[in-house]
Protein backbone atom coordinates (compact mmCIF):
# COMPACT_ATOMS: atom_id res chain seq x y z
CA UNK A 1 0.00 0.00 0.00
CA UNK A 2 1.01 3.40 -0.63
CA UNK A 3 -0.29 5.62 1.96
CA UNK A 4 -0.13 9.77 2.67
CA UNK A 5 -0.17 11.35 5.54
CA UNK A 6 -0.79 15.08 5.72
CA UNK A 7 0.78 16.53 9.29
CA UNK A 8 0.80 20.15 10.53
CA UNK A 9 3.70 21.35 12.91
CA UNK A 10 2.01 23.24 15.64
CA UNK A 11 3.40 24.94 18.79
CA UNK A 12 2.87 23.18 21.92
CA UNK A 13 1.97 25.79 24.60
CA UNK A 14 1.86 25.31 28.02
CA UNK A 15 -0.58 26.54 30.76
CA UNK A 16 -1.71 29.45 28.08
CA UNK A 17 -1.53 30.12 24.52
CA UNK A 18 0.17 33.79 24.40
CA UNK A 19 -0.14 36.12 20.95
CA UNK A 20 2.34 38.37 18.87
CA UNK A 21 1.93 41.55 19.31
CA UNK A 22 0.38 41.92 15.77
CA UNK A 23 -2.37 39.26 17.01
CA UNK A 24 -1.70 36.87 14.21
CA UNK A 25 0.24 34.19 15.53
CA UNK A 26 0.71 32.55 18.51
CA UNK A 27 4.05 33.74 20.30
CA UNK A 28 6.63 31.09 20.32
CA UNK A 29 9.26 32.08 21.37
CA UNK A 30 9.82 29.84 24.97
CA UNK A 31 7.49 26.97 22.66
CA UNK A 32 8.54 24.38 21.00
CA UNK A 33 6.69 22.85 18.61
CA UNK A 34 4.85 19.28 17.75
CA UNK A 35 2.77 17.25 15.06
CA UNK A 36 -0.93 17.70 15.93
CA UNK A 37 -1.98 14.60 17.74
CA UNK A 38 -4.47 13.93 15.63
CA UNK A 39 -2.17 13.61 12.78
CA UNK A 40 0.96 11.62 15.07
CA UNK A 41 -2.04 9.03 14.99
CA UNK A 42 -2.60 8.63 11.48
CA UNK A 43 1.01 8.72 10.74
CA UNK A 44 1.21 5.37 13.41
CA UNK A 45 -1.50 4.02 11.35
CA UNK A 46 -0.14 4.58 8.25
CA UNK A 47 3.12 2.60 9.83
CA UNK A 48 1.55 -0.24 11.27
CA UNK A 49 -0.30 -0.69 8.01
CA UNK A 50 2.44 -0.79 5.98
CA UNK A 51 4.52 -3.06 8.33
CA UNK A 52 1.55 -6.09 7.80
CA UNK A 53 0.86 -5.47 4.32
CA UNK A 54 4.09 -3.88 2.28
CA UNK A 55 4.28 -0.60 0.83
CA UNK A 56 5.63 3.06 1.62
CA UNK A 57 4.70 6.04 3.78
CA UNK A 58 4.91 9.44 2.68
CA UNK A 59 4.56 12.03 5.06
CA UNK A 60 3.31 15.58 3.49
CA UNK A 61 3.57 19.09 5.15
CA UNK A 62 3.33 22.51 4.41
CA UNK A 63 4.61 25.29 6.32
CA UNK A 64 8.01 27.07 7.49
CA UNK A 65 11.37 25.05 6.46
CA UNK A 66 11.58 24.63 10.32
CA UNK A 67 8.81 21.79 9.42
CA UNK A 68 11.42 20.12 8.55
CA UNK A 69 11.61 19.21 12.17
CA UNK A 70 8.17 17.62 11.91
CA UNK A 71 8.72 15.72 8.99
CA UNK A 72 12.33 14.29 10.25
CA UNK A 73 10.43 12.81 13.53
CA UNK A 74 7.75 11.33 11.13
CA UNK A 75 10.90 9.47 9.87
CA UNK A 76 12.13 8.18 12.75
CA UNK A 77 9.02 6.52 13.85
CA UNK A 78 8.57 4.84 9.99
CA UNK A 79 7.72 7.38 7.27
CA UNK A 80 9.54 6.74 4.19
CA UNK A 81 9.49 9.57 2.20
CA UNK A 82 8.93 13.21 3.31
CA UNK A 83 7.64 16.35 1.44
CA UNK A 84 7.90 20.19 2.57
CA UNK A 85 5.52 22.41 0.68
CA UNK A 86 7.00 25.77 1.97
CA UNK A 87 5.06 28.99 3.37
CA UNK A 88 6.68 32.34 4.32
CA UNK A 89 3.71 33.29 6.08
CA UNK A 90 2.38 31.91 9.44
CA UNK A 91 -0.12 30.02 8.12
CA UNK A 92 -2.11 30.19 5.09
CA UNK A 93 -6.02 29.82 4.80
CA UNK A 94 -7.93 26.51 4.20
CA UNK A 95 -8.59 26.85 0.96
CA UNK A 96 -5.25 27.51 0.01
CA UNK A 97 -3.85 25.00 1.92
CA UNK A 98 -6.00 22.78 0.35
CA UNK A 99 -4.99 23.52 -3.36
CA UNK A 100 -1.23 23.52 -2.27
CA UNK A 101 -2.19 20.15 -0.62
CA UNK A 102 -4.28 18.80 -3.29
CA UNK A 103 -1.68 19.73 -6.37
CA UNK A 104 1.71 18.02 -4.33
CA UNK A 105 -0.55 15.35 -3.89
CA UNK A 106 -0.81 15.62 -8.06
CA UNK A 107 2.82 15.77 -8.61
CA UNK A 108 3.84 13.14 -6.24
CA UNK A 109 1.34 11.05 -8.05
CA UNK A 110 2.47 12.19 -11.29
CA UNK A 111 5.98 10.35 -10.61
CA UNK A 112 5.74 7.78 -8.41
CA UNK A 113 1.76 6.62 -8.90
CA UNK A 114 -1.45 7.37 -6.84
CA UNK A 115 -1.60 6.48 -3.21
CA UNK A 116 -3.98 3.91 -2.35
CA UNK A 117 -4.84 5.64 0.69
CA UNK A 118 -4.28 9.82 1.80
CA UNK A 119 -4.75 10.32 5.63
CA UNK A 120 -5.54 13.41 7.25
CA UNK A 121 -6.32 14.52 11.42
CA UNK A 122 -9.70 15.24 11.83
CA UNK A 123 -8.83 18.66 12.44
CA UNK A 124 -5.94 20.66 12.87
CA UNK A 125 -4.72 21.28 16.97
CA UNK A 126 -3.81 24.93 16.18
CA UNK A 127 -6.35 26.52 13.43
CA UNK A 128 -9.07 23.81 13.58
CA UNK A 129 -10.91 24.30 10.25
CA UNK A 130 -12.10 21.08 9.94
CA UNK A 131 -12.00 20.99 6.51
CA UNK A 132 -8.38 20.83 4.36
CA UNK A 133 -9.00 16.56 4.16
CA UNK A 134 -12.37 16.97 2.94
CA UNK A 135 -11.02 19.75 0.75
CA UNK A 136 -8.38 17.71 -1.29
CA UNK A 137 -10.57 14.58 -1.67
CA UNK A 138 -13.01 16.73 -3.19
CA UNK A 139 -10.57 18.17 -5.54
CA UNK A 140 -9.20 14.51 -6.53
CA UNK A 141 -12.81 13.11 -6.71
CA UNK A 142 -11.74 10.38 -4.04
CA UNK A 143 -13.95 9.32 -1.07
CA UNK A 144 -13.56 10.81 2.20
CA UNK A 145 -14.83 9.68 5.69
CA UNK A 146 -13.90 12.27 8.91
CA UNK A 147 -13.74 11.08 12.44
CA UNK A 148 -12.33 7.61 11.86
CA UNK A 149 -10.91 5.73 15.07
CA UNK A 150 -10.51 2.18 13.39
CA UNK A 151 -8.91 1.54 10.11
CA UNK A 152 -9.06 -2.28 8.73
CA UNK A 153 -7.20 -2.61 5.01
CA UNK A 154 -7.76 -6.05 2.94
CA UNK A 155 -8.09 -6.67 -0.19
CA UNK A 156 -11.85 -4.96 -0.92
CA UNK A 157 -12.86 -1.81 0.12
CA UNK A 158 -11.25 -0.10 3.62
CA UNK A 159 -13.35 -0.97 6.42
CA UNK A 160 -13.34 2.41 8.74
CA UNK A 161 -15.00 3.11 12.02
CA UNK A 162 -16.26 6.22 13.53
CA UNK A 163 -17.03 6.64 17.07
CA UNK A 164 -21.11 8.14 17.90
CA UNK A 165 -22.91 8.35 21.06
CA UNK A 166 -23.11 4.92 22.52
CA UNK A 167 -21.04 3.39 20.09
CA UNK A 168 -19.42 3.66 16.38
CA UNK A 169 -20.40 3.52 12.45
CA UNK A 170 -18.84 1.01 9.99
CA UNK A 171 -17.95 2.55 6.63
CA UNK A 172 -16.98 0.50 3.57
CA UNK A 173 -14.68 2.85 1.20
CA UNK A 174 -13.20 1.69 -1.85
CA UNK A 175 -9.62 2.95 -2.34
CA UNK A 176 -8.18 5.13 -3.89
CA UNK A 177 -9.41 6.92 -0.21
CA UNK A 178 -8.77 9.49 1.84
CA UNK A 179 -9.49 9.81 5.65
CA UNK A 180 -9.69 12.08 8.63
CA UNK A 181 -8.07 10.29 11.64
CA UNK A 182 -8.79 10.70 15.42
CA UNK A 183 -6.44 9.98 18.19
CA UNK A 184 -7.30 7.12 20.27
CA UNK A 185 -7.18 5.15 17.16
CA UNK A 186 -3.87 3.60 18.23
CA UNK A 187 -1.16 4.69 20.74
CA UNK A 188 1.26 6.03 18.29
CA UNK A 189 5.08 4.98 18.92
CA UNK A 190 8.53 6.81 19.97
CA UNK A 191 11.39 7.33 18.31
CA UNK A 192 13.98 4.36 18.38
CA UNK A 193 17.59 5.58 18.51
CA UNK A 194 17.70 3.49 15.16
CA UNK A 195 14.72 5.31 14.25
CA UNK A 196 16.25 8.55 15.45
CA UNK A 197 20.05 7.71 13.08
CA UNK A 198 17.85 7.26 10.20
CA UNK A 199 15.79 10.02 9.46
CA UNK A 200 18.48 11.85 9.08
CA UNK A 201 19.15 10.41 6.47
CA UNK A 202 15.45 10.34 4.93
CA UNK A 203 15.18 12.10 1.57
CA UNK A 204 13.04 14.95 1.92
CA UNK A 205 11.66 16.82 -1.06
CA UNK A 206 10.45 20.48 -1.33
CA UNK A 207 7.54 21.10 -3.41
CA UNK A 208 6.74 24.80 -4.59
CA UNK A 209 2.84 25.55 -5.04
CA UNK A 210 1.57 29.24 -5.56
CA UNK A 211 -1.77 29.38 -5.31
CA UNK A 212 -4.74 31.95 -4.51
CA UNK A 213 -5.58 33.19 -0.92
CA UNK A 214 -9.07 31.73 -0.12
CA UNK A 215 -12.08 33.64 1.29
CA UNK A 216 -11.34 33.48 5.25
CA UNK A 217 -8.80 35.79 6.20
CA UNK A 218 -7.40 36.26 10.27
CA UNK A 219 -8.15 39.41 11.59
CA UNK A 220 -6.49 39.06 15.24
CA UNK A 221 -5.78 36.00 17.63
CA UNK A 222 -6.97 36.69 21.42
CA UNK A 223 -7.38 34.53 24.80
CA UNK A 224 -11.02 34.11 25.75
CA UNK A 225 -11.83 36.06 29.31
CA UNK A 226 -11.60 33.70 32.04
CA UNK A 227 -13.38 33.96 35.23
CA UNK A 228 -10.19 33.75 38.15
CA UNK A 229 -11.14 32.62 41.46
CA UNK A 230 -9.36 32.66 44.61
CA UNK A 231 -8.16 28.95 45.26
CA UNK A 232 -8.96 27.65 48.59
CA UNK A 233 -6.04 25.76 49.44
CA UNK A 234 -7.51 22.56 52.04
CA UNK A 235 -4.10 21.80 53.51
CA UNK A 236 -0.96 19.81 53.04
CA UNK A 237 -0.88 16.06 52.84
CA UNK A 238 -3.63 13.39 53.87
CA UNK A 239 -4.47 15.20 56.61
CA UNK A 240 -6.47 17.46 54.58
CA UNK A 241 -8.76 14.80 53.81
CA UNK A 242 -11.30 15.66 56.67
CA UNK A 243 -11.33 19.09 54.68
CA UNK A 244 -11.78 17.08 51.44
CA UNK A 245 -14.79 15.58 51.95
CA UNK A 246 -16.40 18.00 54.00
CA UNK A 247 -16.33 19.83 50.44
CA UNK A 248 -17.47 16.86 48.74
CA UNK A 249 -20.99 16.57 51.43
CA UNK A 250 -21.36 20.02 50.62
CA UNK A 251 -21.19 19.29 46.94
CA UNK A 252 -23.96 16.68 47.62
CA UNK A 253 -21.61 13.95 45.86
CA UNK A 254 -21.68 11.45 48.64
CA UNK A 255 -24.77 10.82 48.68
CA UNK B 1 -27.95 36.79 -3.61
CA UNK B 2 -31.47 37.68 -1.66
CA UNK B 3 -32.45 34.05 -0.53
CA UNK B 4 -32.72 32.05 2.73
CA UNK B 5 -30.29 31.28 5.45
CA UNK B 6 -30.35 27.56 5.46
CA UNK B 7 -29.94 25.61 8.59
CA UNK B 8 -28.61 22.36 8.66
CA UNK B 9 -30.65 20.54 11.99
CA UNK B 10 -28.94 17.32 12.80
CA UNK B 11 -31.21 14.39 14.66
CA UNK B 12 -31.23 10.92 15.35
CA UNK B 13 -34.22 9.22 13.92
CA UNK B 14 -36.35 12.20 14.60
CA UNK B 15 -35.02 13.11 17.92
CA UNK B 16 -33.40 16.79 16.96
CA UNK B 17 -29.70 17.08 18.35
CA UNK B 18 -29.64 19.51 21.00
CA UNK B 19 -26.69 21.58 19.35
CA UNK B 20 -28.80 21.74 15.67
CA UNK B 21 -31.21 24.22 18.62
CA UNK B 22 -28.15 25.70 19.43
CA UNK B 23 -27.24 26.26 15.42
CA UNK B 24 -30.82 27.57 14.88
CA UNK B 25 -31.24 29.91 17.59
CA UNK B 26 -27.93 31.20 16.89
CA UNK B 27 -28.97 31.54 12.99
CA UNK B 28 -32.40 32.61 13.68
CA UNK B 29 -30.76 35.84 15.27
CA UNK B 30 -28.44 36.48 12.60
CA UNK B 31 -30.98 35.68 9.59
CA UNK B 32 -32.76 38.79 11.49
CA UNK B 33 -30.05 40.90 10.89
CA UNK B 34 -29.36 39.91 7.67
CA UNK B 35 -33.09 40.82 6.68
CA UNK B 36 -33.22 36.89 4.95
CA UNK B 37 -35.94 34.38 6.10
CA UNK B 38 -34.19 31.41 8.54
CA UNK B 39 -35.19 28.04 6.78
CA UNK B 40 -34.44 24.73 8.78
CA UNK B 41 -33.64 21.95 6.73
CA UNK B 42 -33.50 18.15 7.74
CA UNK B 43 -31.88 14.92 5.96
CA UNK B 44 -32.75 11.05 6.29
CA UNK B 45 -34.73 9.05 8.07
CA UNK B 46 -37.00 10.37 10.43
CA UNK B 47 -36.77 13.61 9.38
CA UNK B 48 -40.66 14.04 8.65
CA UNK B 49 -40.86 14.14 12.86
CA UNK B 50 -38.04 16.36 13.03
CA UNK B 51 -39.44 18.83 11.19
CA UNK B 52 -42.88 19.50 13.46
CA UNK B 53 -40.53 21.05 16.05
CA UNK B 54 -38.09 23.28 13.85
CA UNK B 55 -40.76 26.31 13.65
CA UNK B 56 -40.99 26.62 17.21
CA UNK B 57 -37.50 27.51 17.00
CA UNK B 58 -37.85 29.76 14.42
CA UNK B 59 -37.32 28.12 10.88
CA UNK B 60 -39.95 30.11 8.53
CA UNK B 61 -39.40 26.95 6.20
CA UNK B 62 -38.44 23.57 7.07
CA UNK B 63 -36.72 21.74 3.72
CA UNK B 64 -37.12 17.98 4.34
CA UNK B 65 -34.71 16.34 2.20
CA UNK B 66 -35.37 12.64 1.11
CA UNK B 67 -34.07 10.60 -1.47
CA UNK B 68 -33.05 6.71 -1.45
CA UNK B 69 -29.31 7.31 -0.60
CA UNK B 70 -30.19 9.48 3.02
CA UNK B 71 -31.88 6.56 4.35
CA UNK B 72 -28.58 7.00 6.98
CA UNK B 73 -25.58 9.13 7.21
CA UNK B 74 -23.35 9.82 4.72
CA UNK B 75 -20.98 13.22 4.11
CA UNK B 76 -20.96 13.25 0.47
CA UNK B 77 -24.44 12.46 -0.33
CA UNK B 78 -25.61 15.14 2.99
CA UNK B 79 -23.24 17.87 1.66
CA UNK B 80 -24.38 17.06 -1.97
CA UNK B 81 -27.63 17.23 -0.97
CA UNK B 82 -26.61 20.59 1.17
CA UNK B 83 -25.02 22.12 -1.76
CA UNK B 84 -28.04 21.69 -4.16
CA UNK B 85 -30.59 22.97 -1.97
CA UNK B 86 -28.54 26.17 -1.07
CA UNK B 87 -27.96 26.60 -5.48
CA UNK B 88 -31.88 25.87 -6.19
CA UNK B 89 -32.57 28.71 -3.11
CA UNK B 90 -30.04 30.55 -3.51
CA UNK B 91 -29.74 30.54 -0.14
CA UNK B 92 -27.52 33.68 1.23
CA UNK B 93 -25.61 31.28 3.54
CA UNK B 94 -25.59 27.78 5.14
CA UNK B 95 -25.04 27.07 8.63
CA UNK B 96 -25.25 24.08 10.90
CA UNK B 97 -24.01 23.25 14.50
CA UNK B 98 -20.14 23.00 15.14
CA UNK B 99 -20.11 19.00 15.93
CA UNK B 100 -18.24 16.48 14.51
CA UNK B 101 -20.97 16.06 12.14
CA UNK B 102 -22.16 19.43 11.14
CA UNK B 103 -18.12 20.46 10.53
CA UNK B 104 -17.81 17.37 8.16
CA UNK B 105 -21.14 17.89 5.84
CA UNK B 106 -20.27 21.51 5.90
CA UNK B 107 -16.93 21.36 4.75
CA UNK B 108 -18.39 19.16 2.32
CA UNK B 109 -20.62 21.87 0.74
CA UNK B 110 -18.48 24.34 0.72
CA UNK B 111 -15.90 22.38 -1.25
CA UNK B 112 -18.62 21.32 -3.83
CA UNK B 113 -19.96 25.34 -3.97
CA UNK B 114 -16.16 26.61 -4.46
CA UNK B 115 -16.71 28.83 -1.46
CA UNK B 116 -14.55 28.92 2.23
CA UNK B 117 -16.13 27.37 4.82
CA UNK B 118 -15.96 29.34 8.33
CA UNK B 119 -15.58 26.58 11.25
CA UNK B 120 -16.46 27.05 14.65
CA UNK B 121 -18.48 30.64 14.96
CA UNK B 122 -19.00 31.88 18.21
CA UNK B 123 -20.24 35.46 16.84
CA UNK B 124 -20.91 36.44 14.00
CA UNK B 125 -21.43 40.09 12.22
CA UNK B 126 -23.36 40.16 8.55
CA UNK B 127 -22.12 42.38 6.44
CA UNK B 128 -22.66 42.49 2.36
CA UNK B 129 -19.95 40.56 0.54
CA UNK B 130 -17.56 40.45 3.86
CA UNK B 131 -18.75 39.17 7.48
CA UNK B 132 -16.67 39.41 10.74
CA UNK B 133 -16.74 36.67 13.14
CA UNK B 134 -15.09 35.74 15.92
CA UNK B 135 -14.14 31.59 15.80
CA UNK B 136 -12.21 29.02 18.07
CA UNK B 137 -9.10 27.60 17.64
CA UNK B 138 -6.86 25.42 19.84
CA UNK B 139 -10.47 23.47 20.97
CA UNK B 140 -11.81 26.80 22.57
CA UNK B 141 -8.02 27.77 24.09
CA UNK B 142 -7.91 30.73 21.60
CA UNK B 143 -10.27 33.19 19.47
CA UNK B 144 -9.53 34.16 16.32
CA UNK B 145 -11.35 36.86 14.65
CA UNK B 146 -11.62 36.52 10.66
CA UNK B 147 -13.20 38.22 7.88
CA UNK B 148 -15.45 35.61 5.56
CA UNK B 149 -15.70 37.18 2.08
CA UNK B 150 -17.37 34.97 -0.14
CA UNK B 151 -20.44 34.76 -2.30
CA UNK B 152 -22.65 32.22 -0.39
CA UNK B 153 -20.98 31.83 3.09
CA UNK B 154 -20.48 28.65 5.08
CA UNK B 155 -20.08 29.06 8.61
CA UNK B 156 -20.68 26.91 11.80
CA UNK B 157 -21.70 27.15 15.02
CA UNK B 158 -19.59 26.29 17.82
CA UNK B 159 -21.15 24.50 20.56
CA UNK B 160 -22.14 26.59 23.26
CA UNK B 161 -22.13 29.69 21.83
CA UNK B 162 -25.38 29.94 22.31
CA UNK B 163 -28.24 28.29 24.79
CA UNK B 164 -31.03 26.77 23.00
CA UNK B 165 -33.95 28.58 22.81
CA UNK B 166 -37.79 28.55 21.17
CA UNK B 167 -38.61 31.59 19.39
CA UNK B 168 -40.44 34.10 21.20
CA UNK B 169 -43.41 33.62 18.69
CA UNK B 170 -43.37 30.42 16.56
CA UNK B 171 -42.23 31.14 12.48
CA UNK B 172 -44.34 29.15 9.68
CA UNK B 173 -42.35 26.49 9.48
CA UNK B 174 -43.98 25.24 6.34
CA UNK B 175 -42.79 22.25 5.59
CA UNK B 176 -41.55 21.53 1.95
CA UNK B 177 -39.75 18.11 0.57
CA UNK B 178 -36.74 18.63 -1.59
CA UNK B 179 -35.60 15.94 -3.96
CA UNK B 180 -31.69 15.88 -4.41
CA UNK B 181 -30.33 14.73 -7.32
CA UNK B 182 -27.54 12.28 -6.57
CA UNK B 183 -24.83 10.16 -7.93
CA UNK B 184 -25.23 6.47 -7.02
CA UNK B 185 -21.55 6.72 -6.41
CA UNK B 186 -22.45 8.84 -3.35
CA UNK B 187 -22.78 5.53 -1.93
CA UNK B 188 -19.59 4.92 -1.25
CA UNK B 189 -19.23 6.80 2.03
CA UNK B 190 -22.56 5.96 3.37
CA UNK B 191 -22.50 4.24 7.23
CA UNK B 192 -23.29 0.52 6.06
CA UNK B 193 -23.29 -0.51 10.27
CA UNK B 194 -23.92 0.99 13.12
CA UNK B 195 -22.91 -0.24 16.74
CA UNK B 196 -24.32 0.07 19.94
CA UNK B 197 -22.72 -0.74 22.86
CA UNK B 198 -24.49 -0.37 26.19
CA UNK B 199 -22.19 1.55 28.73
CA UNK B 200 -22.84 2.94 32.34
CA UNK B 201 -22.00 6.29 33.09
CA UNK B 202 -19.67 8.01 30.86
CA UNK B 203 -16.88 10.29 31.31
CA UNK B 204 -18.76 13.00 29.67
CA UNK B 205 -22.19 12.15 31.78
CA UNK B 206 -20.37 11.36 35.12
CA UNK B 207 -21.29 13.57 38.12
CA UNK B 208 -17.75 13.07 39.86
CA UNK B 209 -14.74 12.75 37.90
CA UNK B 210 -11.36 11.22 39.52
CA UNK B 211 -8.64 12.55 37.34
CA UNK B 212 -4.98 11.86 37.07
CA UNK B 213 -2.64 12.68 35.57
CA UNK B 214 1.67 11.73 34.62
CA UNK B 215 2.01 12.22 39.13
CA UNK B 216 -0.04 9.46 39.44
CA UNK B 217 2.97 7.05 37.79
CA UNK B 218 1.52 4.07 36.26
CA UNK B 219 -1.40 1.97 34.92
CA UNK B 220 -1.81 0.08 38.49
CA UNK B 221 -1.63 3.53 40.70
CA UNK B 222 -4.78 4.32 39.18
CA UNK B 223 -6.13 1.41 41.69
CA UNK B 224 -6.57 4.10 44.40
CA UNK B 225 -8.58 6.27 41.90
CA UNK B 226 -10.90 3.92 40.91
CA UNK B 227 -11.88 3.31 44.41
CA UNK B 228 -12.24 7.05 45.13
CA UNK B 229 -14.41 6.88 41.88
CA UNK B 230 -16.38 4.05 42.77
CA UNK B 231 -17.19 5.41 46.44
CA UNK B 232 -18.45 8.68 44.87
CA UNK B 233 -20.38 7.03 42.12
CA UNK B 234 -18.05 8.65 39.59
CA UNK B 235 -15.17 7.53 37.12
CA UNK B 236 -11.73 7.64 35.72
CA UNK B 237 -10.43 10.08 33.56
CA UNK B 238 -7.17 10.89 32.69
CA UNK B 239 -4.33 13.30 30.90
CA UNK B 240 -2.66 12.97 27.71
CA UNK B 241 0.39 12.37 29.46
CA UNK B 242 -1.08 9.02 30.73
CA UNK B 243 -2.92 7.51 27.49
CA UNK B 244 0.71 8.28 25.80
CA UNK B 245 2.57 6.11 28.27
CA UNK B 246 -0.20 3.52 28.14
CA UNK B 247 -1.52 4.06 31.43
CA UNK B 248 -4.85 4.14 30.46
CA UNK B 249 -7.31 4.07 27.15
CA UNK B 250 -7.67 7.29 25.53
CA UNK B 251 -11.61 7.13 26.38
CA UNK B 252 -10.81 8.60 29.54
CA UNK B 253 -8.31 11.13 28.19
CA UNK B 254 -9.67 14.44 29.05
CA UNK B 255 -9.20 17.28 26.91
CA UNK B 256 -8.87 18.71 23.34
CA UNK B 257 -8.08 15.83 21.57
CA UNK B 258 -10.32 13.49 24.23
CA UNK B 259 -13.66 13.77 26.40
CA UNK B 260 -15.40 17.35 27.59
CA UNK B 261 -16.37 16.98 30.63
CA UNK B 262 -19.39 18.71 32.95
CA UNK B 263 -18.95 17.33 36.87
CA UNK B 264 -20.55 18.32 40.04
CA UNK B 265 -17.23 17.99 40.70
CA UNK B 266 -13.39 17.64 39.07
CA UNK B 267 -10.86 15.98 41.34
CA UNK B 268 -7.60 16.27 39.07
CA UNK B 269 -4.78 14.81 40.65
CA UNK B 270 -1.22 14.88 39.33
CA UNK B 271 -2.13 16.96 36.46
CA UNK B 272 -0.57 20.59 35.55
CA UNK B 273 -3.10 21.36 34.14
CA UNK B 274 -2.16 22.26 30.20
CA UNK B 275 -4.58 24.40 28.26
CA UNK B 276 -5.11 21.91 26.17
CA UNK B 277 -6.24 19.67 28.96
CA UNK B 278 -7.93 22.46 30.67
CA UNK B 279 -10.67 22.88 27.55
CA UNK B 280 -11.80 19.48 28.22
CA UNK B 281 -12.02 20.39 31.98
CA UNK B 282 -13.54 23.96 32.42
CA UNK B 283 -17.19 23.22 32.00
CA UNK B 284 -16.57 21.15 35.77
CA UNK B 285 -18.83 23.40 38.01
CA UNK B 286 -16.07 22.69 40.66
CA UNK B 287 -12.73 21.37 41.07
CA UNK B 288 -10.55 19.75 43.18
CA UNK B 289 -6.93 19.76 42.69
CA UNK B 290 -4.28 17.65 44.56
CA UNK B 291 -0.72 18.28 44.30
CA UNK B 292 2.72 18.48 45.05
CA UNK B 293 3.05 21.72 43.09
CA UNK B 294 1.28 24.91 44.12
CA UNK B 295 2.25 26.70 41.84
CA UNK B 296 0.69 24.37 38.89
CA UNK B 297 -2.19 25.83 36.84
CA UNK B 298 -4.67 22.92 38.12
CA UNK B 299 -4.21 24.42 41.27
CA UNK B 300 -4.41 28.16 41.06
CA UNK B 301 -7.55 27.66 38.03
CA UNK B 302 -8.85 25.54 41.02
CA UNK B 303 -11.90 26.07 43.61
CA UNK B 304 -9.96 23.95 46.26
CA UNK B 305 -6.53 22.78 46.26
CA UNK B 306 -4.71 20.04 48.44
CA UNK B 307 -0.93 20.17 48.40
CA UNK B 308 0.72 17.08 48.40
CA UNK B 309 1.15 13.50 47.22
CA UNK B 310 -1.47 12.07 45.78
CA UNK B 311 -0.65 8.61 46.66
CA UNK B 312 -1.39 9.49 50.27
CA UNK B 313 -4.04 12.10 49.58
CA UNK B 314 -6.29 9.96 47.26
CA UNK B 315 -6.21 6.63 49.95
CA UNK B 316 -6.64 9.47 53.45
CA UNK B 317 -10.13 10.92 51.47
CA UNK B 318 -11.64 7.30 50.62
CA UNK B 319 -10.96 6.13 53.91
CA UNK B 320 -12.35 9.26 55.29
CA UNK B 321 -15.30 8.85 52.82
CA UNK B 322 -15.83 5.10 54.49
CA UNK B 323 -15.60 6.22 57.84
CA UNK B 324 -18.44 8.63 57.63
CA UNK B 325 -20.85 6.44 56.05
CA UNK B 326 -19.71 4.14 58.31
C1 LIG C 1 -2.39 19.83 20.23
C2 LIG C 1 -2.31 19.24 21.58
C3 LIG C 1 -3.43 18.62 22.10
C4 LIG C 1 -3.39 18.07 23.37
N1 LIG C 1 -4.53 17.48 23.87
C5 LIG C 1 -4.53 17.08 25.17
C6 LIG C 1 -5.71 16.53 25.77
O1 LIG C 1 -6.75 16.34 25.12
N2 LIG C 1 -5.66 16.18 27.08
C7 LIG C 1 -4.54 16.35 27.85
O2 LIG C 1 -4.56 16.03 29.03
N3 LIG C 1 -3.41 16.83 27.28
C8 LIG C 1 -3.38 17.19 25.98
N4 LIG C 1 -2.21 17.65 25.43
C9 LIG C 1 -0.97 17.53 26.23
C10 LIG C 1 -0.76 18.68 27.23
O3 LIG C 1 -0.12 19.73 26.56
C11 LIG C 1 0.11 18.21 28.40
O4 LIG C 1 1.33 17.72 27.90
C12 LIG C 1 -0.53 17.15 29.26
O5 LIG C 1 -1.86 17.51 29.61
C13 LIG C 1 0.30 16.97 30.53
O6 LIG C 1 -0.24 15.94 31.33
P1 LIG C 1 0.00 15.93 32.91
O7 LIG C 1 -0.59 17.15 33.50
O8 LIG C 1 -0.51 14.63 33.40
O9 LIG C 1 1.57 15.89 33.03
P2 LIG C 1 2.63 17.01 33.59
O10 LIG C 1 2.42 18.25 32.84
O11 LIG C 1 3.92 16.34 33.54
O12 LIG C 1 2.14 17.27 35.04
C14 LIG C 1 2.27 16.36 36.09
C15 LIG C 1 1.79 17.05 37.36
O13 LIG C 1 1.75 16.12 38.41
C16 LIG C 1 2.27 16.72 39.60
N5 LIG C 1 2.74 15.62 40.43
C17 LIG C 1 3.83 14.84 40.23
N6 LIG C 1 3.92 13.90 41.18
C18 LIG C 1 2.87 14.08 42.00
C19 LIG C 1 2.40 13.39 43.16
N7 LIG C 1 3.03 12.34 43.66
N8 LIG C 1 1.28 13.86 43.77
C20 LIG C 1 0.62 14.94 43.28
N9 LIG C 1 1.03 15.61 42.19
C21 LIG C 1 2.12 15.17 41.54
C22 LIG C 1 3.32 17.68 39.13
O14 LIG C 1 3.53 18.71 40.07
C23 LIG C 1 2.67 18.19 37.83
O15 LIG C 1 1.85 19.33 38.10
C24 LIG C 1 -2.22 18.15 24.13
C25 LIG C 1 -1.09 18.77 23.58
C26 LIG C 1 -1.13 19.30 22.32
C27 LIG C 1 0.08 19.97 21.78
N1 LIG D 1 -0.28 23.10 6.74
C1 LIG D 1 -0.67 21.82 6.62
N2 LIG D 1 0.20 20.88 6.15
C2 LIG D 1 -0.18 19.58 6.02
N3 LIG D 1 -1.39 19.14 6.36
C3 LIG D 1 -2.29 20.02 6.83
C4 LIG D 1 -1.98 21.39 6.99
N4 LIG D 1 -3.07 22.01 7.49
C5 LIG D 1 -4.02 21.07 7.64
N5 LIG D 1 -3.55 19.86 7.25
C6 LIG D 1 -4.24 18.56 7.29
O1 LIG D 1 -5.64 18.75 7.22
C7 LIG D 1 -6.27 18.31 8.42
C8 LIG D 1 -7.43 19.20 8.74
O2 LIG D 1 -6.98 20.51 8.97
P1 LIG D 1 -7.97 21.73 9.28
O3 LIG D 1 -8.90 21.83 8.13
O4 LIG D 1 -7.10 22.91 9.48
O5 LIG D 1 -8.69 21.35 10.54
C9 LIG D 1 -5.16 18.29 9.46
O6 LIG D 1 -5.42 17.40 10.52
C10 LIG D 1 -3.97 17.86 8.62
O7 LIG D 1 -3.97 16.45 8.40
Amino acid sequence: MRILVCVKRVPAPGAKINVTADGLAVDTQHLGFTTSPHEECALEEAVQVTEQYGGEVTVLTLGPVAAEEQLRYAASVGAHKLVLVPIEEVDWDPQRTAAALTSAIGDLEATDGAFDLLLFGNESADAGGFQVGVRVAHALGRPIVNGIKGIDVGDGPVTARREIDGGFEVYEVPTPAVLGVKEGINLPRYPTMKGRLASKKAELTTSEQVVDAGGQDRVRLHRPVEQVSETVILGEGPDAAAAVVDVLEELGVLA
Amino acid sequence: MSGALLVLCDHDRGVLAEASLEALTFARDLAERLGAPCEAVVIGNGADTAAADLAAYGAEAVHVAAHDLLTDYGPEAWGATLAQLAEAVDAVAVAACGTDRGNEVLAHVAARLDEPFVANCRSIEPGGDSWSMTRIQWGGSLLEDATLTAGRKVVSVAHHAVEAAPAAAPAAGTVSPFAPDLDPSLARTLVTDRVVLTQGITLSTASVVVGGGRGVGSAEAFAPLEELAAELGGVVGCSRAVTNNGWRPHSDQVGQTGTRIAPVVYIASGISGAIQHWVGAMASKHILAINTDPEANMVTRADWAVIGDLHQVIPAVTEEVRRRRG
